[in-house]
């Protein structure tokens, strides 16, 4: 039981430290002491939060390799900006956005039901380069429409606006999503889902019902991805399909897998630390990319050598507040017995 | 008790344990087959298993005896016979529903959830015994509450039953062989079976264990409240834990019958028993 | 009927380069069992090599094609080495992203040495071209069927018929078992990695003189392309590979020809699922069962 509870702490300690981050940067944000280009930041490494944190579903949890979540973002965007500009004067911001957010995941999580179909049938780089597939023709689609301003890109200028305005839909997403992930994972669909990972065919034997598990999977983890791409389009005047390509779901699945496969708070952080980190390096210019692909290269030697990987696990938080603990009891007994 | 274990000849020419004659049998298959590419792997098998019978399915390396239960538990799809599970067709049903109607199983190469906990694995199992949606996981409603309360209440008391309470959190892929063996039962046992399909289950097991295994066996059809089909190739198992036995060769079934039975078939002899005596004296 | 035979014969230079690259993606896939994401990337750094082999050395295109073809074999046997080597034990998700990691390194490499900006492939004169039935057929065009043709019959040749081509069906089949009977795995990975670069620095030289213009990200969409021919083809499989090769270019053509260039993409990965939800496994691919 007692470690039952502590799991759930642990839930609520990282939604807890997520919530305590964004009421800073709104301070920060509102009280104008942000630097501009902080500013700009906050929009689009939300997104990014959500897009890693809901692939991670896909890929941490139900154990498929999806290079196409960009395509469910950008289905999202573009569907909720055009709700968002067909309502946009009409109805005031606050009821808007949220509306336009909602309709974006609605679409994609559609779109994830029609990718999440040849998901039963497929597996391993098969689905890979089918999901990759359906984000180049969603692209494709999108780009040659006409509503969707076709390919000089969709014209978002009259709902265009400030992170002052979207941060506190940013904030919200990003908590409801994560709370989503997590409340799901301990729960007897996360169980389905991971155990599906684990072993299909035991998972079946057991009675599990594959097929509908996977599908949930994708139009749950479709429906963050497009309301995040609608928030999105809010902080552009313009908007291109061709923006949205096979790179942005690769730059997710980076994400993910830094950040450590099923773990939300990885996610969360590997988002941050990833969009953030090149921004930071703006000046270095041209070497920035470089120098990360240096490291992603060099961090993916490191966390599978063995002897590397100890000396990691000893460096992470938990390990180091056990050993402390553990440290602290000796200590105690130590006075205990003098 | 003792005369009630005699297997008498049933209305339909198969044979039933005579205390399972007044039942419906759990299974029954007619003429059931399965051809991979021209190779029958599998031809006109039928089965009579009654609701309280421990039942042992024998014979050689490759005689087909996994694939009967990849058949009965629809991994592969018959190309021919019947299967019924308590008096049911099972014509077009998926793996999953053959659960939901009380067949489980274990594997001969062991297949759990390596990387979920050992109670997370008993509770798996549970999925469609626990009645809430996605919703009330999201929003945990009290649904959630009441039923995961349930679900661990459930798996604690079957993992205390097998001895195992300690490994609750452990992963599943760490816990050493025996008790991975023991955890695929549990976790079988978990959907609630009206018949437990259990692949070698004595397979690595030194003779201690395997003597734990055979009273377990018995212990679980009379708590349980299940029947038991087993392949094994541990004679002294089979003979001593099982009701009834079939023996198997190229897909066909060669004999069946109690064990005395068996023992004593010329047939069996030559296909099976026969070549393991030559094999020990020579 | 010349539209037509146009489009063919465009789809089967189209094709060829696609199957060139398919067959070093099918190859290292078959072998390494890794999707190796920087092989597109790798045709980027062969078409600059042979650039700078003809503008800056003043080499012949044939020598030029050579050295591009020894940069490339040797830049994939260094990338297998460093990167792919270490981590043949670890999850097949890590060296996907490795992989990833490497085409990023490779792309900025190229664009920190030869700027933003495109680049032209030294052309090459003087092959003349002819015409059938009204159809101009270029001279490049000729010539990149015939080696193509070569190279696929060179390399079923060589797969089966000799020694390291039947240590690599081994080690492709099962990895363990032919360590066990004496094979080098790490030798014959390395020797898949630089037959698979080469190729693509042949591709490389056909892309340059077919498409003319290169930059630094060049390599990634014929690279997925690619890609997609060989699970298309099924994925493994060296004749899968050459036969998805040519049919996706064959599409591709043919859809930019009669439908609209604007959707050929989108109707080039439509075929593909809707092949894929046929034959799961691809056109020619094996059929895996899991044993229970």
């Amino acid at each position: 039981m007692a470690k039952k509870l502590k799991t759930v702490h642990k839930d609520l300690l990282t939604l807890a430290i997520l919530a305590a981050l964004y009421a800073v940067l709104a301070v920060l944000l509102y009280s104008g002491a942000m630097s501009r280009q902080l500013m700009n930041m906050l929009i689009p490494v939300s997104m990014y939060v959500v897009m890693a944190v809901s692939l991670n579903l896909v890929v941490g949890l139900l154990g498929e390799l999806s290079l196409g979540h960009a395509g469910f973002m950008s289905l999202g965007l573009f569907s909720g900006c055009l709700l968002s500009l067909f309502l946009n004067g009409q109805v005031p911001e606050i009821v808007r956005i949220p509306l336009s957010m909602l309709a974006g995941g609605l679409v994609a999580a559609i779109g994830g039901l029609i990718v999440g179909l040849p998901a039963l049938r497929l597996r391993g780089d098969y689905l890979a380069i089918v999901t990759l597939a359906c984000c180049e023709i969603i692209k494709s689609v999108i780009t040659n429409l006409n509503f969707t301003g076709g390919a000089l890109g969709l014209n978002t200028a009259p709902v265009y606006t400030n992170a002052k305005h979207l941060l506190p839909y940013a904030a919200v997403l990003v908590l409801i999503t994560a709370l989503v992930m997590m409340n799901l994972k301990r729960s007897k669909q996360g169980r389905a889902i991971m155990s599906i990972r684990d072993n299909r065919i035991a998972a079946e034997s057991v009675g599990i019902n594959v097929t509908y598990y996977k599908l949930a999977v994708f139009v749950l983890a479709a429906f963050f991805a497009g309301a995040a791409g609608a928030l999105y389009g809010h902080c552009f005047a313009n908007v291109k399909a061709v923006s949205f390509d096979y790179n942005v779901s690769i730059e997710i699945l980076v994400i993910v897998v830094l950040g450590g496969m099923g773990s939300i708070g990885g996610s969360v952080v590997a988002a941050i630390v990833l969009r953030t980190l090149p921004e930071m390096l703006r000046e270095f210019q041209n070497f920035r990319m470089l120098v990360y692909a240096i490291v992603l290269i060099l961090v993916m030697l490191a966390t599978n050598n063995p002897r590397l990987k100890q000396f990691f696990a000893g460096l992470h938080p938990g390990t180091l507040w056990k050993k402390w603990k553990a440290g602290r009891i000796k200590e105690k007994e130590a006075g205990s017995h003098e | 008790m003792s005369e009630k274990n005699r297997l008498v000849d049933a209305p339909s020419h198969v044979k039933l344990l005579e205390r399972d004659l007044d039942k419906r049998p759990i299974l029954e298959c007619m003429h059931l087959g399965i051809d991979f590419g021209g190779l029958h792997a599998v031809e006109d098998l039928n089965i009579t298993i009654g609701p309280t019978e421990i039942s042992g399915l024998i014979g050689p390396n490759g005689a087909g005896k996994t694939t009967v239960f990849n058949l009965l538990t629809k991994v592969y799809e018959p190309t021919g016979g019947v299967i019924m599970i308590d008096g049911v067709d099972t014509r077009g049903k998926s793996t999953a529903q053959i659960s939901h109607m009380g067949v489980a199983r274990t594997f001969q190469n062991i297949r759990l959830f390596n990387h979920m906990s050992v109670l997370e694995n008993v509770t798996a199992a549970m999925d469609a015994r626990l009645k809430y949606g996605f919703g009330s996981s999201i929003f945990r409603l009290p649904a959630y509450w009441r039923e995961e309360k349930r679900a661990r209440e459930e798996a604690r008391e079957l993992l205390n039953a097998f001895g195992m309470s300690k490994e609750e959190e452990t992963p599943a892929g760490s816990l050493p062989y025996g008790e991975q063996r023991r955890l695929e039962i549990v976790r079988a046992l978990a959907t609630k079976p009206r018949i437990l399909l259990l692949d070698e289950p004595a397979a690595g097991m030194n003779p201690s264990e395997t003597r734990e295994l055979m009273e377990n066996i018995r212990w679980i059809r009379e708590t349980f409240n299940t029947a038991i089909f087993l392949i094994e190739h541990d004679m002294k198992l089979v003979m001593e834990v099982c009701d009834g036995i079939m023996v198997l060769n190229f897909g066909r079934v060669i004999a069946k019958g109690t064990p005395k039975d068996i023992q004593n078939d010329p047939q069996v002899i030559e296909a099976y028993l026969g070549r393991k005596k030559e094999a020990q004296h020579g | 009927m010349s539209i037509f035979l146009r489009t063919f014969i465009s789809g089967l230079n189209l094709g060829s380069i696609y199957a060139l690259i398919a067959l070093g993606y099918s190859m290292v896939y078959g072998i390494a069992k890794m999707l190796n994401f920087a092989h597109g990337d790798i045709i980027m750094i062969g078409a600059y090599t042979g650039i700078v082999a003809v503008m800056n050395l003043h080499l012949p295109p044939v020598v030029a094609l050579i050295v591009s073809v020894i940069v490339c074999a040797g830049l994939g046997m260094l990338i297998e080495t460093l990167a792919y080597k270490p981590l043949r034990q670890a999850p097949s998700l890590s060296v996907l992203i490795t992989a990833i990691g490497v085409s990023y390194f490779l792309q900025n490499l190229a664009l920190l040495i030869f700027g933003s900006e495109q680049k032209a492939y030294p052309q090459m004169s003087g092959l003349g071209s002819f015409t059938i039935l009204d159809v101009k057929v270029d001279g490049i065009t000729v010539m990149t069927l015939a080696v193509t043709a070569v190279i696929m019959i060179g390399l079923t040749l060589f797969i089966n018929g000799t020694r390291m081509g039947k240590a690599m069906r081994a080690v492709s089949e099962d990895r363990g078992a032919a360590e066990l009977m004496g094979i080098s795995v790490n030798k014959t990975i390395l020797i898949t990695f630089a037959i698979g670069s080469g190729l693509a620095a042949i591709a490389s030289a056909f892309y340059g003189m077919t498409y003319v213009y290169i930059k630094p990200t060049t390599g990634s969409m014929p690279g997925i392309k690619a890609f997609t021919a060989a699970v298309f083809g099924g994925i493994g499989s060296l004749p899968g590979a050459m036969l998805g090769g040519i049919l996706l270019g064959l599409i591709e053509q043919f859809a930019k020809a009669y439908i609209s260039t604007q959707w050929s993409d989108a109707i080039v990965f439509a075929v593909l699922i809707l092949v894929l939800i046929v034959r799961p496994t691809g056109l020619l691919g094996k059929k895996s069962t899991e044993k229970v």
